[in-house]
Protein backbone atom coordinates (compact mmCIF):
# COMPACT_ATOMS: atom_id res chain seq x y z
CA UNK A 1 0.00 0.00 0.00
CA UNK A 2 2.77 2.36 0.94
CA UNK A 3 4.67 1.58 -2.26
CA UNK A 4 1.60 2.33 -4.37
CA UNK A 5 1.20 5.77 -2.82
CA UNK A 6 4.90 6.40 -3.20
CA UNK A 7 4.74 5.40 -6.83
CA UNK A 8 1.78 7.68 -7.58
CA UNK A 9 3.43 10.53 -5.71
CA UNK A 10 6.61 10.10 -7.70
CA UNK A 11 4.69 10.12 -10.97
CA UNK A 12 2.77 13.21 -10.00
CA UNK A 13 5.98 14.92 -9.02
CA UNK A 14 7.46 14.05 -12.42
CA UNK A 15 4.55 15.66 -14.18
CA UNK A 16 4.52 18.62 -11.87
CA UNK A 17 8.20 19.23 -12.42
CA UNK A 18 7.68 19.30 -16.18
CA UNK A 19 4.85 21.80 -15.81
CA UNK A 20 6.90 23.94 -13.47
CA UNK A 21 9.81 23.80 -15.89
CA UNK A 22 7.60 24.93 -18.77
CA UNK A 23 6.08 27.69 -16.68
CA UNK A 24 9.56 28.78 -15.72
CA UNK A 25 10.59 29.06 -19.35
CA UNK A 26 7.46 31.01 -20.18
CA UNK A 27 8.01 33.40 -17.30
CA UNK A 28 11.71 33.74 -17.98
CA UNK A 29 11.07 34.40 -21.66
CA UNK A 30 10.68 38.21 -21.54
CA UNK A 31 13.36 38.52 -18.87
CA UNK A 32 15.94 36.65 -20.90
CA UNK A 33 14.89 38.77 -23.87
CA UNK A 34 15.27 36.16 -26.59
CA UNK A 35 15.05 37.96 -29.84
CA UNK A 36 12.19 37.30 -32.22
CA UNK A 37 14.57 36.09 -34.87
CA UNK A 38 15.39 32.92 -32.97
CA UNK A 39 11.98 31.43 -33.58
CA UNK A 40 9.53 31.47 -36.43
CA UNK A 41 6.31 33.25 -35.74
CA UNK A 42 3.18 31.13 -36.12
CA UNK A 43 1.00 32.08 -39.05
CA UNK A 44 -1.54 34.56 -37.71
CA UNK A 45 -4.83 32.73 -38.01
CA UNK A 46 -7.63 35.04 -37.11
CA UNK A 47 -6.34 38.57 -37.23
CA UNK A 48 -9.71 39.78 -38.30
CA UNK A 49 -12.65 37.38 -37.92
CA UNK A 50 -14.53 39.07 -40.76
CA UNK A 51 -11.68 38.53 -43.23
CA UNK A 52 -11.23 34.99 -41.96
CA UNK A 53 -14.91 34.25 -42.48
CA UNK A 54 -14.91 35.54 -46.04
CA UNK A 55 -11.66 33.75 -46.81
CA UNK A 56 -13.06 30.45 -45.52
CA UNK A 57 -16.31 30.85 -47.46
CA UNK A 58 -14.29 31.47 -50.63
CA UNK A 59 -11.76 28.69 -50.15
CA UNK A 60 -14.40 26.05 -49.49
CA UNK A 61 -15.32 26.19 -53.17
CA UNK A 62 -11.72 26.23 -54.40
CA UNK A 63 -9.68 23.17 -55.20
CA UNK A 64 -6.18 22.66 -53.88
CA UNK A 65 -4.15 21.83 -56.99
CA UNK A 66 -1.60 19.84 -55.03
CA UNK A 67 -3.98 17.56 -53.12
CA UNK A 68 -6.75 17.86 -55.76
CA UNK A 69 -9.52 16.20 -53.77
CA UNK A 70 -9.35 18.69 -50.95
CA UNK A 71 -10.64 22.21 -50.89
CA UNK A 72 -8.18 24.99 -50.13
CA UNK A 73 -10.05 25.56 -46.87
CA UNK A 74 -9.39 21.96 -45.76
CA UNK A 75 -5.90 21.51 -47.13
CA UNK A 76 -2.74 22.05 -45.13
CA UNK A 77 -0.52 21.97 -48.22
CA UNK A 78 1.95 24.79 -48.75
CA UNK A 79 0.09 25.74 -51.88
CA UNK A 80 -3.14 26.22 -49.95
CA UNK A 81 -1.38 28.27 -47.29
CA UNK A 82 -0.15 30.58 -50.04
CA UNK A 83 -3.57 30.90 -51.62
CA UNK A 84 -5.15 31.63 -48.25
CA UNK A 85 -2.55 34.31 -47.66
CA UNK A 86 -3.18 35.85 -51.09
CA UNK A 87 -6.94 35.83 -50.50
CA UNK A 88 -6.52 37.52 -47.10
CA UNK A 89 -4.35 40.18 -48.72
CA UNK A 90 -6.87 40.76 -51.47
CA UNK A 91 -9.78 40.99 -49.05
CA UNK A 92 -7.80 43.60 -47.13
CA UNK A 93 -7.29 45.42 -50.43
CA UNK A 94 -11.09 45.62 -50.75
CA UNK A 95 -11.38 43.23 -53.68
CA UNK A 96 -14.76 41.63 -54.24
CA UNK A 97 -15.19 37.86 -54.07
CA UNK A 98 -15.70 37.70 -57.84
CA UNK A 99 -12.46 39.60 -58.43
CA UNK A 100 -10.54 37.23 -56.17
CA UNK A 101 -11.97 34.15 -57.88
CA UNK A 102 -11.15 35.67 -61.30
CA UNK A 103 -7.60 36.31 -60.12
CA UNK A 104 -7.18 32.62 -59.29
CA UNK A 105 -8.93 31.34 -62.43
CA UNK A 106 -6.61 33.52 -64.56
CA UNK A 107 -3.65 31.69 -63.05
CA UNK A 108 -4.87 28.19 -62.38
CA UNK A 109 -7.78 27.73 -64.77
CA UNK A 110 -11.29 26.47 -64.14
CA UNK A 111 -9.83 23.41 -62.44
CA UNK A 112 -9.38 25.49 -59.31
CA UNK A 113 -13.16 25.88 -59.03
CA UNK A 114 -15.32 23.17 -57.51
CA UNK A 115 -18.26 24.87 -59.22
CA UNK A 116 -17.16 24.92 -62.85
CA UNK A 117 -18.73 27.61 -65.05
CA UNK A 118 -21.00 26.68 -67.97
CA UNK A 119 -18.84 26.69 -71.09
CA UNK A 120 -18.51 24.79 -74.35
CA UNK A 121 -15.92 22.54 -72.72
CA UNK A 122 -17.99 21.87 -69.61
CA UNK A 123 -21.34 21.15 -71.30
CA UNK A 124 -20.80 17.41 -71.00
CA UNK A 125 -19.86 17.84 -67.35
CA UNK A 126 -23.05 19.76 -66.59
CA UNK A 127 -25.49 17.81 -68.74
CA UNK A 128 -23.79 14.41 -68.90
CA UNK A 129 -25.67 13.04 -65.87
CA UNK A 130 -28.99 14.34 -67.22
CA UNK A 131 -28.29 12.74 -70.62
CA UNK A 132 -27.39 9.46 -68.90
CA UNK A 133 -30.62 9.64 -66.87
CA UNK A 134 -32.70 10.27 -70.00
CA UNK A 135 -31.05 7.36 -71.83
CA UNK A 136 -31.73 5.13 -68.83
CA UNK A 137 -35.35 6.27 -68.64
CA UNK A 138 -35.88 5.67 -72.39
CA UNK A 139 -34.41 2.17 -72.16
CA UNK A 140 -36.58 1.41 -69.14
CA UNK A 141 -39.77 2.70 -70.83
CA UNK A 142 -38.99 0.72 -73.98
CA UNK A 143 -38.36 -2.43 -71.97
CA UNK A 144 -41.56 -2.08 -69.93
CA UNK A 145 -43.66 -1.43 -73.05
CA UNK A 146 -42.15 -4.48 -74.74
CA UNK A 147 -43.03 -6.57 -71.73
CA UNK A 148 -46.65 -5.41 -71.70
CA UNK A 149 -47.03 -6.39 -75.38
CA UNK A 150 -45.55 -9.79 -74.61
CA UNK A 151 -48.05 -10.37 -71.82
CA UNK A 152 -51.06 -9.25 -73.92
CA UNK A 153 -50.06 -11.35 -76.89
CA UNK A 154 -50.75 -14.66 -75.16
CA UNK A 155 -54.43 -15.45 -75.85
CA UNK A 156 -55.67 -18.81 -74.57
CA UNK A 157 -57.85 -20.99 -76.77
CA UNK A 158 -60.41 -23.38 -75.27
CA UNK A 159 -58.08 -26.24 -76.09
CA UNK A 160 -55.34 -24.53 -74.09
CA UNK A 161 -57.64 -24.05 -71.16
CA UNK A 162 -58.55 -27.72 -71.19
CA UNK A 163 -54.88 -28.65 -71.29
CA UNK A 164 -54.17 -26.30 -68.42
CA UNK A 165 -57.07 -27.73 -66.45
CA UNK A 166 -55.85 -31.25 -67.12
CA UNK A 167 -52.33 -30.34 -66.08
CA UNK A 168 -53.60 -28.63 -62.96
CA UNK A 169 -55.72 -31.69 -62.05
CA UNK A 170 -52.79 -33.98 -62.60
CA UNK A 171 -50.73 -31.77 -60.42
CA UNK A 172 -53.41 -31.76 -57.73
CA UNK A 173 -53.67 -35.54 -57.84
CA UNK A 174 -49.95 -36.08 -57.57
CA UNK A 175 -49.78 -33.49 -54.83
CA UNK A 176 -52.58 -35.27 -53.00
CA UNK A 177 -51.09 -38.73 -53.25
CA UNK A 178 -49.10 -38.47 -50.10
CA UNK A 179 -52.05 -36.89 -48.32
CA UNK A 180 -54.23 -39.68 -49.55
CA UNK A 181 -51.82 -42.28 -48.32
CA UNK A 182 -51.62 -40.59 -44.97
CA UNK A 183 -55.38 -40.52 -44.72
CA UNK A 184 -55.79 -44.02 -46.11
CA UNK A 185 -56.40 -45.52 -42.78
CA UNK A 186 -59.09 -43.04 -41.74
CA UNK A 187 -60.67 -43.33 -45.21
CA UNK A 188 -60.92 -47.08 -45.02
CA UNK A 189 -62.31 -46.59 -41.55
CA UNK A 190 -64.95 -44.24 -42.95
CA UNK A 191 -65.67 -46.64 -45.75
CA UNK A 192 -66.23 -49.46 -43.30
CA UNK A 193 -68.45 -47.23 -41.21
CA UNK A 194 -70.49 -46.27 -44.27
CA UNK A 195 -70.80 -49.91 -45.30
CA UNK A 196 -72.01 -50.78 -41.90
CA UNK A 197 -74.50 -47.92 -42.02
CA UNK A 198 -75.71 -49.11 -45.42
CA UNK A 199 -76.19 -52.64 -44.24
CA UNK A 200 -78.02 -51.42 -41.20
CA UNK A 201 -80.22 -49.22 -43.45
CA UNK A 202 -80.88 -52.18 -45.67
CA UNK A 203 -81.74 -54.26 -42.69
CA UNK A 204 -84.18 -51.62 -41.43
CA UNK A 205 -85.78 -51.53 -44.91
CA UNK A 206 -86.02 -55.27 -44.78
CA UNK A 207 -87.62 -54.93 -41.39
CA UNK A 208 -90.06 -52.39 -42.85
CA UNK A 209 -90.88 -54.82 -45.66
CA UNK A 210 -91.51 -57.50 -43.19
CA UNK A 211 -93.78 -55.17 -41.28
CA UNK A 212 -95.64 -54.27 -44.45
CA UNK B 1 -28.75 -9.91 -83.38
CA UNK B 2 -29.55 -6.68 -81.52
CA UNK B 3 -29.51 -8.70 -78.35
CA UNK B 4 -25.76 -9.23 -78.74
CA UNK B 5 -24.91 -5.93 -80.42
CA UNK B 6 -26.36 -3.67 -77.73
CA UNK B 7 -24.13 -4.90 -74.87
CA UNK B 8 -21.15 -4.92 -77.24
CA UNK B 9 -21.84 -1.33 -78.23
CA UNK B 10 -22.29 -0.30 -74.58
CA UNK B 11 -19.02 -2.02 -73.70
CA UNK B 12 -17.15 -0.25 -76.50
CA UNK B 13 -18.44 3.17 -75.45
CA UNK B 14 -17.46 2.47 -71.83
CA UNK B 15 -14.04 1.15 -72.90
CA UNK B 16 -13.32 4.26 -74.98
CA UNK B 17 -14.36 6.59 -72.15
CA UNK B 18 -12.24 4.70 -69.63
CA UNK B 19 -9.27 4.46 -72.00
CA UNK B 20 -9.23 8.20 -72.57
CA UNK B 21 -10.19 9.11 -69.00
CA UNK B 22 -7.68 6.89 -67.26
CA UNK B 23 -4.78 7.84 -69.53
CA UNK B 24 -5.21 11.51 -68.59
CA UNK B 25 -2.92 12.63 -65.82
CA UNK B 26 -4.91 14.59 -63.23
CA UNK B 27 -1.68 16.35 -62.17
CA UNK B 28 -1.34 17.90 -65.62
CA UNK B 29 -3.77 20.74 -65.24
CA UNK B 30 -3.82 22.70 -68.49
CA UNK B 31 -2.59 26.19 -67.76
CA UNK B 32 -4.84 29.07 -68.78
CA UNK B 33 -1.66 31.11 -69.32
CA UNK B 34 -0.69 29.32 -72.53
CA UNK B 35 -0.71 31.81 -75.42
CA UNK B 36 -1.08 34.65 -72.94
CA UNK B 37 1.60 37.24 -72.12
CA UNK B 38 3.97 35.99 -69.44
CA UNK B 39 3.28 37.80 -66.16
CA UNK B 40 5.82 40.55 -65.67
CA UNK B 41 8.15 40.53 -62.72
CA UNK B 42 11.16 42.40 -61.41
CA UNK B 43 13.27 40.37 -59.03
CA UNK B 44 16.87 40.40 -57.92
CA UNK B 45 19.15 37.65 -59.09
CA UNK B 46 20.53 35.02 -56.76
CA UNK B 47 24.20 35.62 -57.52
CA UNK B 48 24.02 39.36 -58.01
CA UNK B 49 21.53 40.68 -55.45
CA UNK B 50 22.15 44.27 -56.49
CA UNK B 51 21.03 43.49 -60.04
CA UNK B 52 17.31 43.60 -60.77
CA UNK B 53 16.12 41.34 -63.54
CA UNK B 54 12.95 42.24 -65.35
CA UNK B 55 11.02 39.78 -67.50
CA UNK B 56 10.82 42.57 -70.11
CA UNK B 57 14.59 42.36 -70.59
CA UNK B 58 14.07 39.15 -72.51
CA UNK B 59 11.69 40.58 -75.11
CA UNK B 60 12.97 39.70 -78.54
CA UNK B 61 14.37 36.31 -77.65
CA UNK B 62 12.97 32.89 -76.92
CA UNK B 63 13.79 31.79 -73.39
CA UNK B 64 12.99 29.15 -70.80
CA UNK B 65 11.85 30.00 -67.31
CA UNK B 66 12.54 27.10 -64.99
CA UNK B 67 10.96 27.14 -61.53
CA UNK B 68 13.26 25.35 -59.11
CA UNK B 69 14.18 25.05 -55.45
CA UNK B 70 16.89 23.32 -53.48
CA UNK B 71 14.24 21.51 -51.43
CA UNK B 72 12.67 20.08 -54.57
CA UNK B 73 13.69 16.49 -55.17
CA UNK B 74 12.33 16.19 -58.71
CA UNK B 75 14.44 19.22 -59.68
CA UNK B 76 17.52 17.04 -59.29
CA UNK B 77 16.13 14.65 -61.92
CA UNK B 78 15.74 17.27 -64.60
CA UNK B 79 18.78 19.34 -63.70
CA UNK B 80 21.37 17.52 -65.86
CA UNK B 81 19.11 18.07 -68.88
CA UNK B 82 18.94 21.81 -68.19
CA UNK B 83 22.71 21.93 -67.82
CA UNK B 84 22.96 20.15 -71.16
CA UNK B 85 20.61 22.65 -72.86
CA UNK B 86 22.65 25.55 -71.49
CA UNK B 87 25.93 23.98 -72.56
CA UNK B 88 24.65 23.33 -76.07
CA UNK B 89 23.46 26.93 -76.23
CA UNK B 90 20.03 25.91 -77.54
CA UNK B 91 18.14 28.51 -75.57
CA UNK B 92 18.87 30.81 -72.60
CA UNK B 93 17.53 29.25 -69.41
CA UNK B 94 16.43 31.53 -66.56
CA UNK B 95 15.70 30.20 -63.12
CA UNK B 96 12.99 31.22 -60.71
CA UNK B 97 14.26 30.18 -57.31
CA UNK B 98 10.93 29.45 -55.67
CA UNK B 99 10.49 29.78 -51.88
CA UNK B 100 14.08 28.92 -51.11
CA UNK B 101 16.93 30.06 -48.91
CA UNK B 102 19.63 31.92 -50.79
CA UNK B 103 22.56 30.11 -49.16
CA UNK B 104 21.23 26.61 -49.69
CA UNK B 105 20.17 27.52 -53.23
CA UNK B 106 23.71 28.66 -54.04
CA UNK B 107 25.17 25.50 -52.53
CA UNK B 108 22.75 23.41 -54.55
CA UNK B 109 23.83 25.08 -57.80
CA UNK B 110 27.47 24.55 -56.91
CA UNK B 111 26.77 20.86 -56.34
CA UNK B 112 24.64 20.11 -59.39
CA UNK B 113 25.83 22.77 -61.84
CA UNK B 114 24.36 26.12 -62.80
CA UNK B 115 22.59 26.20 -66.17
CA UNK B 116 20.96 29.57 -65.58
CA UNK B 117 21.86 32.82 -67.28
CA UNK B 118 20.34 34.27 -64.13
CA UNK B 119 18.31 32.82 -61.34
CA UNK B 120 15.88 35.27 -59.82
CA UNK B 121 14.70 34.95 -56.26
CA UNK B 122 11.04 34.59 -55.33
CA UNK B 123 11.22 33.94 -51.60
CA UNK B 124 7.48 33.99 -50.80
CA UNK B 125 6.23 32.57 -54.09
CA UNK B 126 4.31 35.66 -55.20
CA UNK B 127 5.65 35.55 -58.76
CA UNK B 128 5.10 31.80 -58.66
CA UNK B 129 1.41 32.36 -58.04
CA UNK B 130 1.27 34.81 -60.97
CA UNK B 131 2.64 32.04 -63.16
CA UNK B 132 0.20 29.48 -61.74
CA UNK B 133 2.96 27.41 -60.17
CA UNK B 134 1.64 24.62 -57.96
CA UNK B 135 4.24 21.91 -58.29
CA UNK B 136 7.96 22.49 -58.60
CA UNK B 137 9.69 22.00 -61.02
CA UNK B 138 7.79 23.73 -63.79
CA UNK B 139 9.24 25.07 -67.00
CA UNK B 140 7.81 27.74 -69.30
CA UNK B 141 8.72 28.36 -72.92
CA UNK B 142 8.37 32.09 -73.61
CA UNK B 143 8.57 33.49 -77.12
CA UNK B 144 10.03 36.70 -78.57
CA UNK B 145 6.84 38.64 -77.89
CA UNK B 146 6.93 37.56 -74.27
CA UNK B 147 4.05 35.09 -74.67
CA UNK B 148 4.00 31.75 -72.87
CA UNK B 149 3.91 29.00 -75.49
CA UNK B 150 4.31 25.91 -73.38
CA UNK B 151 4.28 24.86 -69.76
CA UNK B 152 5.98 21.71 -68.57
CA UNK B 153 4.52 20.60 -65.24
CA UNK B 154 6.95 18.43 -63.33
CA UNK B 155 10.49 17.60 -64.42
CA UNK B 156 11.64 18.05 -67.99
CA UNK B 157 12.37 14.64 -69.52
CA UNK B 158 14.40 13.56 -72.55
CA UNK B 159 11.13 12.62 -74.21
CA UNK B 160 9.41 15.94 -73.56
CA UNK B 161 12.51 17.84 -74.72
CA UNK B 162 12.91 15.89 -77.95
CA UNK B 163 9.27 15.74 -78.90
CA UNK B 164 7.89 18.99 -77.66
CA UNK B 165 10.14 21.61 -76.13
CA UNK B 166 13.12 21.73 -78.50
CA UNK B 167 11.05 21.55 -81.74
CA UNK B 168 8.86 24.33 -80.32
CA UNK B 169 11.91 26.44 -79.45
CA UNK B 170 13.32 25.94 -82.97
CA UNK B 171 10.00 26.99 -84.46
CA UNK B 172 9.72 30.06 -82.22
CA UNK B 173 13.32 31.10 -82.86
CA UNK B 174 12.59 31.01 -86.61
CA UNK B 175 9.76 33.50 -86.16
CA UNK B 176 10.43 37.21 -86.24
Amino acid sequence: MMTLIQCLLRRWLDKASIIIFCLGILLAYPILGWSEETYKEAIPVAEDPEIEKRMLALTEDLRCLVCQNESIADSRADFSNDIRRIIREQIKANKTDAEIVDFLVERYGDFVLYNPPMKATTVLLWFGPLIMFLIGALVLIKYLKGRRVQIEDVVLTDNDRKKVAALLDEKEITANVSEVEANNESLTQNFINKEQQNTSEVSTEEDKGKKI
Amino acid sequence: MMRYLTPLFAFLVLAIFLFVGLSLNPRQVPSPLIDKPAPEFELYSLHEPEKIFSSKDNLGKVWLLNVWASWCVACRDEHPLLVEIARAGIVPVYGLNYKDENTTAKQWLKLYGDPYVASVVDPDGTVGIDYGVYGVPETYVIDKQGIIRHKQIGPVTVDSLQNKIIPLIMELQGQT
